[in-house]
């Protein structure tokens, strides 16, 4: 059976950097990917990242992702791609599929970077071609250059919702309306002005209440909501859309840290069910790290960052750097995170981190 | 609809062609991108219907975690369009159903 | 219910006119000047680099909104592209007798061509009228955000955040 030192599952932000942060010191790591290249979404992110600016803000998501590559390659991390995750064993040992094969990978450290998946609205006629998660609109319109649509219905006024549909401004297509289902608009007030000034309409306190059409979507049927949620009998409206993106949240994919035994806890503010971790990323069970979205849905720099703190913490318990360089190494990234979970966004996670990293300790 | 200009991507790069067949139609595709970008860029969105009532399914999760994008490709039923590439002179077919494999096992 | 950038996106009136990115009147009115509307606490801080003037101020805490120091701001618009909130514009109130000079983001295709006629939005993307591109400046180093110079009416300088082309409709 092939043996690692430290094996990380998900190639995405939080995978390599904590790849990169680990061969750094020494590690031998090898990267577990499932798609046919490396950097988790990055690639789609053609806008520029907030943050702060000793951190990379201001620069494009795709030229972070092609930075982190670089920077895997030049430490010498191995990247497995097309290479599937199944299962997780004592050991801890690794299943995976890969080139039509099934076999095992034993590893010393074991880190889940497996991030998150988009959530699913269910409404009348959504199931018609047309209707698709907005991220899956951004990888055909950023990655493939393909146009999903013409005219398009989005629901969600998140950063998720605001950015796709001003990326599919970009990519030519018209966007009639984002509808919110809360009062007000939850994304950042700088990108729903973006879309404002194109003329595109955010209507809070709406809902899609149906999908209709052939073969694929042709209209959606809007219907006002009042605070418990509840449609507001005759403010319904028509639109002329061919397709409606869903932008309702993202949940981490926790099924390998279920499998493993990791403590889960339902954490609202961080998106569902979580795998708990003390402060260097570590789960409750032995040798099995968590990072990024997998532990709580936020974005790329705070990926980056629990990356590196998960990478550094695990050439530390390997012995690669000894612990007076790790503390130093960890509390950088650490301060940068708080930093990163400041303000009115950022402070329910910030808080549900703090409450996570407690109930992992005193359960 | 493929995106010829883009602004922050820069004008679609000439990329290889390759001819899939898709229902019998002759196809021209990108080497190496997912079936269902090939098909939604000829405007092709029901990629399967349904067993008991033949409704039109088509792209969903975009990211091989949902099933709604399964064709039958080379023969092989549920194959996930989105996260499968192309190859020259694959064979793809609207999947009715189920789906049954086409191919000697 | 009130209007408010949370409820709208939209800045209106006071949310928009008590921002600490906004100059003031008397500042606009003696030439180029900065105008940085971002009001929400998210940290971020691109902006404060990229002033050679270190007009921009944001502090330890980079959730605080930027401040300009209008004294020190000569409109230069380095800041424009840098923004990744495509929040921050420049007005030249000044540019000739009739007209104000007022730059903007556009990260759209196709960009204008210098010279030309466009269709002028406000803030809720409804057109009030047409403006020339005096010019659009699109160096390497503004990372594919390109900022067009519109000559605007004078009093239309904090309404004009957008243009379309004339052809597309």
């Amino acid at each position: 059976m092939k043996e690692v030192e430290f094996a990380i599952v998900g190639g995405g932000p939080a995978g390599l950097s904590a790849a990169i942060e680990a061969a750094r010191c020494g590690v031998k790591v090898m990267v577990f990917d499932e798609n046919e290249r490396p950097g988790g979404q990055l690639f789609k992110q053609i806008h520029k990242f907030f943050g702060s600016r000793e951190h990379g803000a201001g620069i494009r998501g795709i030229d972070i992702g092609s930075q982190l590559l670089e920077d895997a390659e030049k430490y010498g991390v191995e990247v497995y791609l097309n290479a599937a995750v199944w299962g997780i064993f004592d050991g801890p040992q690794l299943g995976i599929c890969a080139e039509h094969r099934v076999f095992r990978v034993k590893a010393k450290k074991v880190l889940l970077a497996t991030g998150a998946s988009e959530n699913a609205l269910a409404f009348s006629g959504w199931t018609l071609p047309g209707v698709i998660g907005a991220g899956a609109a951004q990888t055909m319109i950023n990655i493939h250059r393909v146009l999903p649509g013409r005219r398009v219905l989005m629901v969600g006024s998140g950063n998720v919702g605001l950015i796709i549909s001003y990326q599919l401004l970009q990519a030519g297509a018209q966007v009639e309306a984002v509808v919110e289902a809360l009062p007000h608009i939850t994304g950042y007030g700088v990108h729903a002005s973006k879309l404002r000034r194109c003329g595109v309409p955010i209507l809070t306190s709406h809902t899609v209440k149906e999908a209709t059409g052939q073969e694929r979507v042709e209209r959606a049927i809007i219907v006002e909501v009042d605070h418990q949620f509840e449609p507001r009998p005759g403010t319904e409206r028509d639109l002329a859309v061919d397709t409606i993106c869903l932008a309702v949240g993202l949940t981490p994919m926790a099924e390998l840290a279920w499998l493993a035994g990791c403590r889960i806890a339902y954490i609202p503010e961080l998106g569902g069910h979580a795998p708990l971790h003390d402060d260097n990323m570590l789960t409750t069970a032995e040798d099995i790290y968590v990072a990024g979205d997998l532990t709580g849905i936020e974005e790329a720099h705070t990926a980056i960052e629990e990356g590196r703190v998960a990478g550094i913490a695990v050439a530390e318990s390997l012995g690669y750097i000894d612990f007076t360089r790790a503390f130093e190494l960890k509390q950088q990234a650490k301060d940068h995170l708080g930093a990163l979970r400041k303000g009115p966004f950022g402070e329910k996670r910030a808080q549900a981190k703090v409450r996570m990293i407690e109930r992992r300790e005193h359960p | 609809m493929r995106i010829k200009n883009h602004p922050i991507l820069g004008p679609l790069a000439n990329k290889k062609k390759v001819m899939i067949d898709v229902d019998g139609r002759q196809i021209e595709a990108e080497e190496n991108e997912p079936i269902a970008a090939a098909l939604m860029a000829q405007g092709i969105s029901v990629f399967h219907r349904t067993k008991k009532t033949g409704s039109p399914r088509g792209l969903f999760c975009g990211i091989g975690r949902c099933s709604d994008c399964f064709m039958i490709v080379d023969g092989i039923p549920n194959t996930r369009t989105c996260v499968t590439p192309v190859r020259e002179g694959m064979k793809i077919e609207t999947q009715h159903g189920l789906g049954q494999w086409k191919v000697d096992r | 219910m009130k209007r408010t950038l949370k409820t709208t996106g939209i800045l209106y009136g006071e949310e928009l006119l008590k921002c600490p990115g906004m100059p003031t009147r008397k500042r606009m009115e003696q030439g180029p000047v900065a105008i940085i509307e971002c009001t929400q606490e998210i940290p971020c801080d691109p902006c404060v680099d990229a002033c050679r003037k270190g007009a921009i101020q944001i502090g330890e805490d980079i959730t605080q909104p930027p401040r300009l120091l209008e004294e020190k701001c000569n409109g230069c618009g380095s800041c424009i592209a840098e923004c990744p909130g495509l929040a921050i514009f420049v007005a030249d109130f000044n540019h000739s007798p009739e007209q104000a000079l007022l730059k903007i983001p556009y990260e759209f295709f196709p960009i204008p061509k210098a010279n030309t006629k466009v269709l002028a939005l406000d803030r809720e993307g409804k057109v009030i009228g047409e403006v020339r591109v005096l010019k659009v400046s699109n160096p390497k180093k503004n990372d594919r955000t390109p900022v067009l110079s519109l000559l605007v009416p004078k009093e239309r300088v904090l309404e004009i955040r957008h243009i379309r082309l004339k052809e597309s409709i």
